[in-house]
């Protein structure tokens, strides 16, 4: 390997310190520099803040249950609605979606790892102190005294000290900073693995629809972080030290925030349903036994819809009195965009169309996603009709409208995608019984939740208010979404105890092998041993179409009909090439974080606090570029570097290949 | 630069682990850049959107701004581009020396231009412009204060560069990094060339 090696460590290496070893154990999953470790864990992270966001939700439901509900006080309510749709949408949905980027874009694209392994590691432990941070201010000063209380999208002036006196608004403002950079690392690390990182052969139009969607995701997620980074850093000055942005008083213009905060927050709606929209265009292939419909279509409208996202943002501002001539151009460009997304729905369909379905967890759920984003994407549409959105903002329609889209688009894509891959990432699958009546429970429970809102809506109720009158007439149709979310909450225990069940048979029964394919699928991810070996691939593939593994695996017969070209054994790797390089664990990456989270609460509560986590954080960035490149006596297959390229491309003059990674010669 | 200069700076720039030929490195200060001009966009929009949204007899742009010393300082600053431009060169051709000396004179002009603006920001203080004095300060220290926070920041990594130089861990194989240092480095001049002309020079 010293061929390959010598001209980048040609100078002397800067190791100082030595790098944490072993791959056993609790400690190596704090030190892990894995991406499929780490998609693993922001995968447990997210099911653990959706566990809270959900029994956070189940009490807005209690108290709605019945008029004049007196379960939560209307100060606590207001809390309770926020840390819900914060928790919800930055703690669950973009940390899922990123526990399958980070697990499967190196997979799908052919690569070791990804472009920055340590700050991939980075990114998690970020994320992490951000959603801790949060999550801490339901009992930091008593229940409910410091939580963020002026909704998810937190609207000056009320978030201001004369409105929100409490430090509520401090831990939105500083939290949601924290997980911004952490997504803001994530999507250039992603990126840049993406573009980069790919196997010979494998150009951007022969990477899967989920590559892509992820692939734009990330550019939305660069481009759409920094703008509330602004509006965020804007809300903490004031808050913290007294300058005028949000002050009327002072002359201040509120809607400055409105337009800051919806020009990321249109684009982060995408950012939310856009990993859903590839997971589906990987499983209703699979299960339709058809490549999918319209390849190029499937591309290029999630492109368009990425570069449409940023022109559609005061669609939620249609009432602030922002001018006929703004409301009018911002209501057309509102309907032009189901145009891309109406493409997409089109497709699946089309797929389908007379395709060999097979209707596993999985395809259920993706097929759930195609229905209930339909309906979303269409009370969507009735909201892009600014008069008619006169009405409607500000009621129950827009909770119908935008639960429909992320969670039933988002959300249950999402736990397709837990099924779909389960035996990717743990050599498992999940019971399929439990899992078909775990879809319905919650499919159906969903649709009583949500489903009756669209009618309080447009009856009249409010959002945002912790109560109503009996002579109201919103009785009956809310205590039938009450009686909804605690089914969807059945469902949500199902699922979990799928995961319990289905592991504890697995262990029980001597821990059987479910081969790399057990769907029989498409992407390159599955020509690998199931879960996944630490070196992901044995040896580069070649990829010369679209869907790659599937060609491999079958064929046509002279009249034309697909045969088995070849058993899947004899095409995917077994993971036996335990020489591959790989880079080594490290200690900086969560102590940076631990930096940056105590920052965090030091900004809220104590200046020195936050002077001793710049220390912390500077150390660790000391630390960090100190690191040697790998250490040489780790065990295992660790810094062993024998016979780890293939000659095959030194011949061509490469001078090393995606499946090894001098991450350490990272600027990172 | 001459033209073998640039090709090969060009040459070892080329990267052919990767699939686009950019180095990861390479690759991701440019996204990274991508992201910050949407952070100084937020921030100049945040400026123009405030600035005038001040009383007739508050402090505002026309009484405080002192044209003549933020040009030299602004100039000062252009000037630290082209000496980075120096770095990157000698480097390129294995000359440590003169890259030694070029980053420090970079890092010393950088340090001028935030000198400047610390001395600017003390003394529309003392004029009684702060930052919670109105909008138009508090725009415009946000706008300047995130400028002058990533200069700082850049001349931290030509330090380090510098050092690590010293202590000959910065040879010509590692001529990249500088040159991505100095990609941060013309990104944050060019920003406030922005920055200067919305600013300073049509402040209406
Ligand atoms: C067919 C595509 C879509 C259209 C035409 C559309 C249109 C709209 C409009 C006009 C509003 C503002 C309504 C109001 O506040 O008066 C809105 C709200 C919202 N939409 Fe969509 N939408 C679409 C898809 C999505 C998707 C895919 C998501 C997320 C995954 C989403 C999430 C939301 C959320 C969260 C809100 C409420 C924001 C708030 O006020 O808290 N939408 N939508
Ligand atoms: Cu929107």
């Amino acid at each position: 390997m010293t061929a390959v090696q010598s001209p980048r460590i040609a100078h002397r290496p800067l190791g100082v310190f030595t790098r944490p070893q072993g791959s056993e154990g609790w400690r190596s999953w704090l030190f892990t520099v894995d991406h499929k470790r780490i998609g693993i864990m922001y995968g447990a992270a997210a099911l653990f803040f959706f566990i809270v966001g959900g029994v956070e939700a189940l009490f807005i439901r209690l108290q709605l249950a019945t008029p004049n509900g007196s379960v939560i006080g209307a100060g606590t309510y207001n809390g309770v609605f926020t840390i819900h749709g914060v928790t919800m949408v930055f703690l669950v949905v973009m940390p899922m979606a990123a526990a399958f980027a980070n697990y499967l874009l190196p997979l799908q694209v052919g690569a070791r790892d990804v472009a920055f392994p340590r700050l991939n590691a980075f990114s998690f432990w970020c994320f992490l102190a951000g959603g801790v941070l949060l999550t801490s201010s339901m009992f930091i000063g008593g229940w409910f005294q410091n939580v963020p209380d002026g909704g998810w999208f937190n609207y000056a002036p009320n978030s201001g000290v004369l409105f929100s006196p409490s430090k509520g608004i401090d831990f939105y403002a500083v939290g949601l900073q924290i997980t911004g950079i952490a997504s803001l690392v994530s999507a250039i690390n992603l990126i840049a693995t993406v573009l980069n990182m790919r196997t010979k052969g494998m150009s951007l139009f022969r990477m899967p629809v989920l590559t892509w969607m992820l692939l734009i995701t990330q550019f939305l997620l660069l481009f759409a972080i920094p703008v509330i980074t602004v509006a965020l850093f804007l809300l903490m000055f004031d808050r913290l030290w007294d300058s005028n942005f949000f002050n009327v008083a002072a002359g201040a213009d509120p809607l400055l925030w409105q337009h800051l905060f919806w020009i990321f927050g249109h684009p982060e709606v995408y950012i939310l349903i856009l990993p859903a929209f590839g997971i589906v265009s990987e499983i209703i292939p699979t299960f339709s036994r058809k490549p999918i419909f319209g390849y190029h279509f499937m591309v290029a409208s999630g492109i368009a819809i990425g570069f449409m996202g940023w022109g559609v943002w005061a669609h939620h501002m249609f009432t602030s009195g922002m001018g006929p001539l703004s409301v009018a151009a911002f209501s057309v460009s509102t309907m032009f965009i189901a145009v891309p997304t109406g493409v997409k729905i089109l497709n699946w369909l089309a797929t389908m169309y007379r395709g060999r379905l097979r209707f596993t967890t999985p395809m259920l759920y993706a097929v759930g996603v195609v229905s209930m984003f339909t309906i979303g994407g269409l009370s969507g549409v009735t909201h892009a009709i600014a008069p008619s959105d006169t009405q409607q903002t500000d009621t129950y329609y827009i909770v119908a409208h935008f639960h429909y889209v992320i969670f039933g688009g988002a959300l249950l894509g999402l736990f397709g995608g837990f099924y779909f891959w389960w035996p990717k990432a743990f050599g498992y699958k999940l019971n399929e019984a439990w899992g078909k009546a775990s879809f319905w429970v919650m499919l159906i429970g969903f649709n009583f939740t949500f489903g009756p809102m669209h009618i309080l809506g447009l009856q009249g109720m409010s959002r945002r208010i912790p109560t109503y009158r009996a002579d109201e007439g919103f009785a009956f149709w809310n205590m039938v979404a009450s009686i909804g979310a605690f089914v969807i909450a059945i469902g949500v225990a199902m699922f979990l105890w799928n995961v319990y069940a289905s592991t504890r048979k697995w262990r029980r029964a001597g821990r059987p092998d479910v081969g790399p394919d057990p769907w029989d699928a498409r992407g390159l991810e599955w020509m690998t041993a199931s879960p996944t070996p630490e070196h992901n691939f044995d040896s580069d593939i070649e990829v010369q179409k679209l869907d790659e593994f599937w060609h491999r695996k079958y064929g046509r017969d002279e009249t034309g009909r697909v045969v088995r070209a070849a058993p899947t054994s004899q095409i995917a790797h077994d993971g036996s090439n335990t020489s591959v390089h790989l880079p080594s664990p490290s200690y900086w990456p969560i102590v940076l974080s631990a930096g940056i989270l105590l920052v965090g609460y030091g900004l809220i509560f104590n200046l020195w606090l936050a002077a001793a986590g710049v220390a912390l954080l500077v150390g660790a960035i000391y630390g960090w570029s100190l690191e040697p490149p790998d250490d040489p006596d780790a065990a295992g297959h660790h810094g062993d570097h024998a016979g780890e390229l293939p000659a095959a491309d030194e011949a061509e003059g490469r001078a090393g290949s995606p499946l090894e990674l001098e991450e350490a010669q990272s600027v990172d | 630069m001459t033209d073998t200069a640039a090709a090969e700076v060009a040459a070892l720039s080329e990267d052919h682990r990767t699939s686009t030929g950019i180095s990861n490195e390479k690759l991701a200060m440019w996204l990274f850049l991508g992201s910050e001009c949407l952070l100084f966009g937020g921030l100049i929009s945040t400026y123009m959107f405030n600035k005038g949204r001040i009383g007739p007899d508050d402090i505002g742009p026309d009484d405080v701004f002192d044209i003549p010393f933020t040009s030299v300082s602004s100039f000062v600053l252009l000037m630290s581009s082209l000496t980075m431009v120096f770095a990157v060169s000698s480097i390129a051709k294995g000359d440590l020396r003169r890259n030694r000396i070029w980053l420090a004179a970079t890092a010393a002009l950088g340090a001028t231009f935030v000198a400047g603006q610390v001395y600017e920001f003390t003394a529309f203080y003392s004029e009684g412009l702060g930052f919670t004095t109105n909008l138009f300060g508090s725009s415009f220290y946000a706008l300047t204060g995130f400028h002058g926070a990533h200069v700082t920041i850049g001349i931290i990594m030509l330090m380090s560069l510098f050092v690590m130089s010293v202590r000959g861990n910065l040879s010509r194989e590692r001529a990249e990094t500088v040159e991505i240092i100095g990609l941060y480095w013309h990104f944050v001049d060019v920003v406030w060339i922005v920055i200067f002309t919305i600013v300073y020079l049509f402040p209406q």
